[in-house]
């Protein structure tokens, strides 16, 4: 595990993304294929076991390791406050061993010491974590305890992983991407197919990767759209609010894959016998929406939410929130890849198939047509109206490519809707924020109570967050775990996309995306702004 | 009968002991001071007269000039009004002292700054019995426990020499005054090739270097020829030189910190730095808990730091705990 401690510090510290990709190559070179597999397993953001087969919660962490290190109870978690991380705590509070035990690979402590401890008694299993505690050096230490924690969160993207396999292996990135998604198991096996130059079955039955758009910036775009060029260059498309899926039609058989890279078979079973009426094998990249009959706009996401929780929707469900894809783009037609074709022509032959089949639940995403990106900006005013979320900007000759890449799709969202609400609660947050308060909870006046309506983390600057965090510590009230709730005094204003009414939010709402856009100093909290006026918003 | 008064108190302008008539560090300007150590939050300008350790003098007299010194050698008492005063090292920086009060038959030591690690620049920590401890906590938590220096130092060696080989100069923030020269004279042990130093540092080299302190050789940056390719070199700089003009000089460089506060991975990739050595001229929580048991003390006074947790875990132990908001810590860590 040693070799896998000192990629996890490498990757920690490298602020660049060619020195972590060099660490990278450097691992994957040297591991063994079994230790290689379970790395790529938790680079890619796995967890050792599932939440129920936890070998240990976090409640039963600390009571272990307020055993082992000999301090108070409230004083480990004042540590863990002041840490924000908790493998990191139950690595700092033990003293390193005065010599470590020979290595064991990683793939050892996984599968013979880890996995079968997996709902075993408690005793057994803190005894076998306490042993590791005392054997392991910190970086080891630190390692083990994240595999009991939960995922790495090293700073590693998917895409970084992939191009350091690809350059190590040789195998064209787009291929190593297209054998990972979807569900697989840390095995050498695995890993070895997924090295393989050889064509595999399996590659016929996978989706491909996803192209994503950047946000164009400024957020307003007006001036960014106009630095694009010709219009006539680029295609337009309403911005939908649902899920981007692939629909694949391969030999007869249909599956949909969420991007998420989840796979949505029995969820969706008007768009399955849909699909399977379509005249010719193909590979469709689209949105996933809810739209009820006759309707002429979606139905609000929270109704698509309701179906995607449904492995088996009833029949009521499916009359309530009847679902349709909006196809984008075609990436295979009869089993030819088309993904270096210009979209244009993709898009074509898009038409071609989605017509033919002529069933509403399968539809061409409209163009939006714009003689300049003055008129372009014009109909991006009405997305809200129309319930989408902005406009789609395509180069029409662009290929489509892998992950988010700068340059030929774009998407301009509308301006957000905004609030000013009031802090009520605060937590630690993750990897370079650990040890500062920036997770945020606000919440909205409902009479004479504050009532939560949203967590924001993003959207303050370097130094505020440091004053509201040095102000968090001080004016604590009360605490729940880790979480803090503190007075109402500080109101920020908060941006989202969309209001939603919703059941399962003790508000009433849910707000979509929604962001911390400033700090309101000027703002005293009796006049943040009143739920009512946020349920007027929602749909 | 009155309760006997503490023989030292927060007042305003800093603490006071009321038997002899003196403040300790104090952070206004007072008639007559007794002096722990140099470091700027400790030691300021505008008192009448500086009481302070023969080895500190060099420090004092750099920081701030010409005053009216006493000066005292470690362990013989003097008088200062009713109060029999003397100075103990406290392993801190250069000169560092404790100082213990007797009167009325009562044993008070502040502790100043200190650390019990050994420290080739300056005297080592000798405890003090006593009954009332008045301590620094500024890593009062049981997370912060610290490497063996000589190991850190090694880190600090290999990490100089990755950069080299990637051509890049290896800068490490340091604070100008006792952590600098300490790293430099533990490197001394484990390489010859010279450090080189910013300008904030170099004074303070040159002070310890005068007082017979054995270091690394060092040259000036600013000594070095325009336009020199600073690959492989160990850069020793204050934190402020973070991000300013003065790094351009180095093109390719990588960065580190040497401080205590490095022992969390967050607080090092919160600055940004490429690197975190931990190192620190304060004691860790073993052996702040160690150093209280070691004096006696019934009672101990926290001064700065994280006060709150110390003083719940000594109560906890039944010693009586409490915290002074004291002027403190700003400085170094």
């Amino acid at each position: 595990m040693k070799r896998f401690a000192a990629l996890y510090r490498e990757l920690d510290r490298s602020t660049g993304t060619a020195d972590k990709r060099a660490a990278l190559v450097a691992y994957f070179r040297e591991a063994p294929v079994e230790d290689a597999a379970w790395a790529l397993w938790l680079l890619s953001g796995g967890k050792l076991a599932a939440s129920r087969a936890r070998i240990a919660n976090s409640r039963e962490l600390r009571a272990w390791i307020v055993a082992e290190s000999g301090q108070s109870e409230w004083l480990v978690e004042d540590c863990y406050d002041h840490v924000g991380d908790l493998a990191e705590t139950l690595a700092l509070l033990l003293d390193d061993p005065p010599a470590e035990d020979a290595d064991r690979p990683l793939h050892v402590w996984i599968e013979r010491e880890l996995l079968p401890l997996a709902g075993a008694d408690e005793a057994l299993r803190r005894d076998a974590v306490v042993r590791a505690w005392r054997t392991l050096g910190f970086d080891q230490r630190l390692l083990f305890n994240k595999l009991l924690t939960g995922a790495l969160r090293v700073g590693v993207s998917q895409r970084l992983v992939q191009q350091a396999l690809a350059e190590m292996s040789g195998i064209d990135i787009a291929r190593i991407a297209q054998r990972m998604l979807g569900a697989w198991t840390p095995s050498p096996r695995f890993m070895r197919d997924l090295l393989t130059v050889e064509e595999l079955p399996g590659d016929r039955q996978q989706p491909y990767p996803f192209f994503l758009a950047s946000p164009l910036e400024p957020a307003d775009g007006a001036e960014a759209a106009a630095r694009l060029g010709e219009v006539g260059d680029w295609l337009l498309e309403w911005k939908w609010d649902g899920i981007r899926l692939q629909l694949i039609r391969r030999g007869g058989e249909v599956a949909l894959w969420s991007r998420g890279e989840e796979r949505l078979d029995g969820r969706f079973p008007e768009i399955e016998a849909a699909a399977g009426a379509l005249a010719r094998d193909c590979v469709i990249d689209g949105e996933l929406l809810a739209w009820g009959d006759g309707d002429d706009r979606p139905l609000p996401f929270t109704a698509l939410q309701k179906r995607i929780q449904r492995r088996k929707p009833g029949f009521k469900l499916l009359a309530e929130a009847p679902a349709r894809v909006l196809a984008y783009d075609l990436l295979e037609l009869d089993g030819a890849d088309l993904r270096a074709w210009p979209l244009q022509q993709r898009r074509e032959s898009l038409a071609a198939l989605v017509h033919e089949l002529a069933d509403t639940r399968i539809a061409l995403s409209p163009l939006v047509e714009a003689r300049d990106w003055t008129e372009a900006a014009r109909s991006r005013e009405d997305a809200r109206e129309r319930g989408v979320e902005g406009l789609m900007l395509k180069r029409r000759d662009s290929v489509y490519q892998v992950g988010r890449r700068r340059g030929d799709w774009w998407k301009w969202k509308i301006e957000p809707l905004t609030i000013d609400a009031v802090l009520l609660y605060a937590q630690s947050g993750h990897g370079r924020r650990s040890t500062l308060f920036t997770d945020y909870t606000f919440g909205l006046w409902d009479g004479e109570a504050l009532v939560p309506v949203a967590k924001a983390y993003s959207g303050l600057d370097d130094r505020e967050i440091l004053e509201l965090d040095r102000w968090i510590r001080a004016h604590t009230l009360e605490r729940f775990g880790p979480v803090r709730s503190v007075p109402a005094l500080h109101v920020f204003e908060l941006g989202f996309e969309a209001v939603n009414r919703s059941s399962r939010h003790k508000s009433g709402i849910a707000v979509r995306f929604p962001r911390i856009l400033r700090w309101r100093r000027d703002k005293p909290a009796a006049e943040a702004d009143r739920l009512d006026a946020l349920k007027a918003l929602a749909r | 009968m009155p309760a006997p008064r503490d023989l030292v108190e927060l007042r305003p302008e800093g603490l006071y002991c009321p038997a002899g008539d003196f403040h300790i560090d104090p952070w206004r300007p007072v008639p007559r001071a007794v002096i722990t150590h140099g470091h700027g939050d400790h030691a300021r300008v505008g008192m009448g007269e500086y009481h302070c350790s023969v080895g500190s003098l060099p420090i004092l007299r750099w920081r701030l000039g010409e005053q009216r010194y006493h000066l005292h050698e470690h362990g013989p008492p003097f008088e200062l009004g009713g109060a029999r005063v003397s100075l103990h090292p406290a392993g801190h920086v250069l000169g560092s002292v404790q100082v213990r009060i007797e009167a009325g038959g009562e044993v008070w030591v502040a502790s100043g700054d200190y650390k019990r690690q050994p420290d080739p620049t300056c005297a080592p920590f000798e405890p003090v019995r006593c009954d009332v401890f008045i301590t620094e906590a500024t890593f009062g938590l049981p997370v912060y426990r610290w490497p063996d220096t000589r190991e850190v130092v090694r880190d600090i060696v290999d990490w100089r020499e990755r950069c080299a080989a990637r051509g890049e100069a290896a800068v490490l923030f340091c604070y100008a005054l006792g952590k600098a020269q300490r790293l430099l004279a533990e490197l001394a042990a484990v390489t010859d090739r010279p450090a080189l130093l910013h300008g904030a540092i170099a004074a303070g080299v040159q002070v310890y270097r005068d007082a017979g302190i054995a270091m690394l050789a060092t040259r000036a940056v600013a000594d070095e020829e325009k336009g020199r390719d600073f690959a492989g070199e160990l850069i020793l700089a204050p934190p402020s030189a973070a991000g300013s003009t003065w790094m351009r000089r180095f093109r390719g460089a990588q960065t580190g910190f040497a401080s205590g506060w490095m022992r969390l991975r967050g607080n090092r990739r919160r600055r940004n730095y490429d690197r975190g050595f931990v190192v620190s001229d304060h004691a860790d929580w073993p052996d702040l808990m160690r150093t209280v048991r070691e004096t006696g003390a019934r009672r101990v006074i926290a001064t700065h730091g994280s006060t709150d947790a110390i003083v719940r875990a000594l109560n906890e132990c039944g010693i009586a705990a409490e915290a002074f908001r004291t002027s403190f810590g700003d400085e170094d860590a």
